[in-house]
C-alpha cells in the first residue's frame, strides 16, 4: 500500500507519487490534499488505485487525484487521467458506471426567510414530481425513436419538447449534448433500462436539494452565476440511470477481450481499455456519449419538474420564484479536450471519475458571461452540510486537466455507517437543524450520514489554497429529497 | 457462513465461499440478493435458464450476476435456487425464483475489481465488489 512517506511534497497542498514508485507506472500521480485529509486518504486503497490508473497506455502528464478522493473499483473516485488522442486508450472503468453523473444548480430570487413558510409544501411537491429510489420510473416514457433522439441530442431533445430554455442549454457543460454520440452502439438491453427512467433521480447518494445562499465570497462571480445571498437555490445530483450502468457493464465485459487483442497488460481488470482509434474504442466512445446525453436530458427534465414545484408553491404568493439555471456539470465523463502538456498543445481524452470540469477564465466553450469568472464548479456536500459553488482557474487548466473536486468524498463504509447511525434518529437530527428530509429508505439515509463523509469545507479549502478553484458562494441545505 | 461483507469506503464488497466451483455462482447470487435486501413473494415460482460464454470463470460470474441485476430491475424478478453447469468457457444456469416482494438497495453493476475465483485450502472463494 502507498504510505505517507512514499509521497513527495511538490508545493502547498500538492503531493506526488513518482513514476519510480512502481515499475509499471507510465506517469506520476499528483494528489491535492492537506496533511489532515492525506491521513484520511491513506486509510483506504485509493492511492493504490491511482497508481494502477497510472499504468494505462497512452497517458500523458500525470494522473491527478482530488482531496475528496476515496477508494472505488479500478480507478479511484476523485481521479483524472488524460490519454493522448488518437492512439491512447479510453477506459470505461475510468469514467464509471454512472456515465455523466453530475450536478445541476438552479437559482431563484426568493428570499429564504419569506419562502420558509411554504417549504413543507415545496418539499412534498418535489418528492412527488422528482421520483427517487430503487428502480423508480421517471416522468416520461420514451418510444424507441424518441429514446434514439435523446441519445443523440441530449438537452436539445428536452428543448424541442418544452422541458428546457435556450439559456438552460447555454448554462450546461457542452450545451447539454456531446457530439459523436452513436445510439447504434448502445445495446438494446441498455436502451430498455433507460426507456422509462428519464426524469428520475435514482437511489444511493443521488438527491434533489433546496438550499439557501448562505455566504458570497466573490460578488462579481456570484452575480455572473446569478446567485444572490439569502435566496433559495435547488440542486440536482444524478446521472444516466440504468442505461448508463448497462453501457459501462457491456463495454467492461467487451474490453476483457480487447486488452488481449491489443496486448495491453493491466494490474486490475476493471481498468480494461482499448485504443481510441480502434473499432472497440470508437464503439465505446459513441455509446458513452449517448449515455452522457441521456443524463443531460434526465437532469433537464428534473429541472423542469423542480420549476413546476416552485411555481405551484410560490406563484401568486411571493415574487422571484422563477428558477434560472446556474450551470450543469458532469463529474463522471470522458471528453476530448486540448491541454498544454510540456509546452505543447495536445488533444487528449480526459477521463474524470468523481472529478468536476473546472475550466478557467477565457476557456473555449464557456458562455460570454463566464469568460471572465471561469466556469461554475458545483461541489455538493454531504447531506445536512454545506455545498459550495466555486469557479475554475487558470491554474486548474495548467495543473489538473481543468478539473477540481466533486464533493466531500466518503470516508466511512456504508456498512459502518449503518452500524453507527440510525436512519430515523438522523432524520430527527437533521429536522432539528431545520433540514426537511424525504427519504425512501431509512437505512439508505443512514448510509449517507454526514459523518460518513469528509469535511466538505476542508476539501474546498484545499483546492482553493492549491489554486485549482476559487470560492464563489456557500450553500446551506433546507430540504433534501432522496431515494 | 457462505459470505461475509468486506469493508469498502464507497461501494459494497463480499467474500463468498463454496465447496465447488458451481456452488460459488449460487452463493455469489445469494450474497448479492442479501446486499440488495431482496425478498421474494411466496406462491408460484418462475423458472429461467441463462447461458453465456466467456474467456474465464470470472467473466462468466460477472455475466451471470449482471443478468440477475437486469431481471430484478426490468422484470422485478429475483432468484433463489440455482443449478449451475460450467463447461470450458461456457456457463448454463437453471434458476428458480419469483416476483420481488421488496428490494432495498440499488446495485448499479458487478465489477471485475480484484475479482478472482480461487481455492483456499479445500474450498473455493471469490471477492466481489458491487458498484452501488
Amino acid at each position: 500500500m502507498v504510505r505517507l512517506h512514499d509521497l513527495i511534497r511538490i508545493r502547498d497542498q500538492e503531493w506526488e507519487i513518482p513514476i519510480s514508485y512502481r515499475a509499471d507506472m507510465r506517469v506520476p500521480v499528483r494528489l491535492y490534499a492537506s496533511r489532515e485529509l492525506l491521513e484520511q486518504i491513506v486509510g483506504d486503497k485509493s492511492l493504490d488505485q491511482a497508481v494502477n490508473a497510472a499504468t494505462l497506455p497512452g497517458l500523458v502528464g500525470h494522473v491527478v487525484v482530488m482531496p475528496d478522493m476515496h477508494q472505488g473499483y479500478g480507478f479511484p473516485i476523485g481521479g483524472v487521467a488524460a490519454t493522448q488522442f488518437p492512439q491512447g486508450v479510453v477506459s470505461p472503468g475510468a469514467i464509471g458506471y454512472d456515465i455523466n453523473c453530475g450536478v445541476r444548480l438552479l437559482a431563484s430570487d426568493l428570499e429564504a426567510e419569506a419562502a420558509s413558510g411554504q417549504i413543507e409544501t415545496l418539499v412534498g411537491l418535489l418528492d412527488r414530481y422528482c421520483p427517487s429510489g430503487v428502480g423508480k420510473e421517471g416522468v416520461v416514457r420514451l418510444s424507441q425513436p424518441e429514446l434514439e433522439r435523446v441519445l443523440r441530442e441530449g438537452s436539445r431533445w428536452a428543448l424541442k419538447n418544452g422541458y428546457a430554455s435556450e439559456t438552460d442549454l447555454v448554462h450546461t457543460e457542452e450545451n447539454g449534448c456531446l457530439e459523436g454520440a452513436n445510439p447504434a452502439k448502445v445495446s438494446e438491453r441498455a436502451k430498455s433500462r433507460g426507456r422509462d427512467q428519464i426524469g428520475s433521480v435514482g437511489a444511493g447518494n443521488h438527491f434533489v436539494e433546496v438550499d439557501v445562499v448562505e455566504a458570497v465570497f466573490d460578488p462579481e462571480s456570484a452575480a455572473a452565476f446569478g446567485l444572490r445571498e439569502g435566496c433559495l437555490v435547488a440542486q440536482i445530483h444524478c446521472g444516466s440511470r440504468g442505461l448508463g450502468h448497462q453501457v459501462c457493464s457491456d463495454y467492461v465485459q467487451e474490453f476483457q477481450g480487447a486488452v488481449r487483442r491489443y496486448g495491453i497488460e493491466l494490474p486490475d481488470r476493471e481498468l480494461v481499455c482499448a485504443p481510441m482509434d480502434s473499432p472497440e474504442g470508437q464503439a465505446y466512445l459513441g455509446a458513452m456519449r449517448a449515455a452522457a446525453n441521456f443524463a443531460f436530458a434526465n437532469r433537464q427534465i428534473l429541472a423542469h419538474s423542480i420549476r413546476r414545484a416552485f411555481e405551484e408553491t410560490y406563484a401568486g404568493k411571493l415574487k422571484g420564484w422563477r428558477l434560472r439555471q446556474v450551470y450543469d456539470i458532469a463529474h463522471n465523463m470522458g471528453k476530448l479536450e486540448t491541454h498544454e502538456v510540456a509546452g505543447e498543445r495536445l488533444k487528449v481524452c480526459v477521463h474524470r471519475k468523481g472529478a468536476t470540469r473546472a475550466f478557467g477564465p477565457g476557456s473555449p466553450g464557456l458562455p460570454p458571461e463566464f469568460q471572465h469568472s471561469g466556469q461554475p464548479v458545483l461541489v455538493p456536500g454531504s447531506m445536512g452540510t454545506a455545498s459550495w459553488v466555486l469557479a475554475g482557474t487558470e491554474a486548474s487548466m495548467l495543473r489538473s486537466w481543468g478539473s477540481s473536486c466533486h464533493g466531500a468524498g466518503r470516508t466511512m463504509s456504508r456498512a459502518q455507517a449503518r452500524h453507527e447511525v440510525r436512519g430515523d434518529q438522523l432524520r430527527r437530527d437533521l429536522e432539528g437543524q431545520g433540514i426537511r428530509v424525504r427519504a425512501g429508505s431509512l437505512s439508505g439515509l443512514a448510509e449517507e450520514a454526514p459523518r460518513a463523509y469528509k469535511d466538505v469545507d476542508a476539501v474546498v479549502e484545499t483546492v482553493c489554497t492549491a489554486g485549482i478553484a476559487r470560492k464563489v458562494a456557500r450553500l446551506r441545505p433546507l430540504a433534501v429529497v432522496k431515494g | 457462513m457462505p459470505f461475509h461483507e468486506i469493508q469498502h469506503t464507497a461501494d459494497r464488497s463480499v467474500k463468498v465461499w463454496a465447496q465447488d466451483l458451481p456452488s460459488i455462482f449460487a452463493e455469489a447470487a445469494r450474497a448479492m440478493n442479501a446486499v440488495s435486501g431482496i425478498r421474494l413473494q411466496s406462491g408460484p415460482r418462475a423458472l429461467r435458464s441463462f447461458e453465456t460464454t466467456g474467456p474465464d470463470v470470472e467473466s462468466l460470474l460477472v455475466a451471470f450476476l449482471s443478468e440477475l441485476l437486469f431481471a430484478a430491475e426490468m422484470e422485478s424478478l429475483g432468484f433463489e435456487e440455482f443449478e449451475v453447469h460450467i463447461g470450458d468457457g461456457s456457463l448454463l444456469v437453471r434458476m428458480t425464483g419469483a416476483p420481488l416482494l421488496r428490494i432495498e438497495k440499488a446495485i448499479k453493476a458487478v465489477t471485475y475489481h480484484g475479482l478472482q475465483v480461487r481455492k483456499e485450502g479445500s474450498v473455493y472463494c471469490a471477492e466481489i465488489v458491487f458498484d452501488v
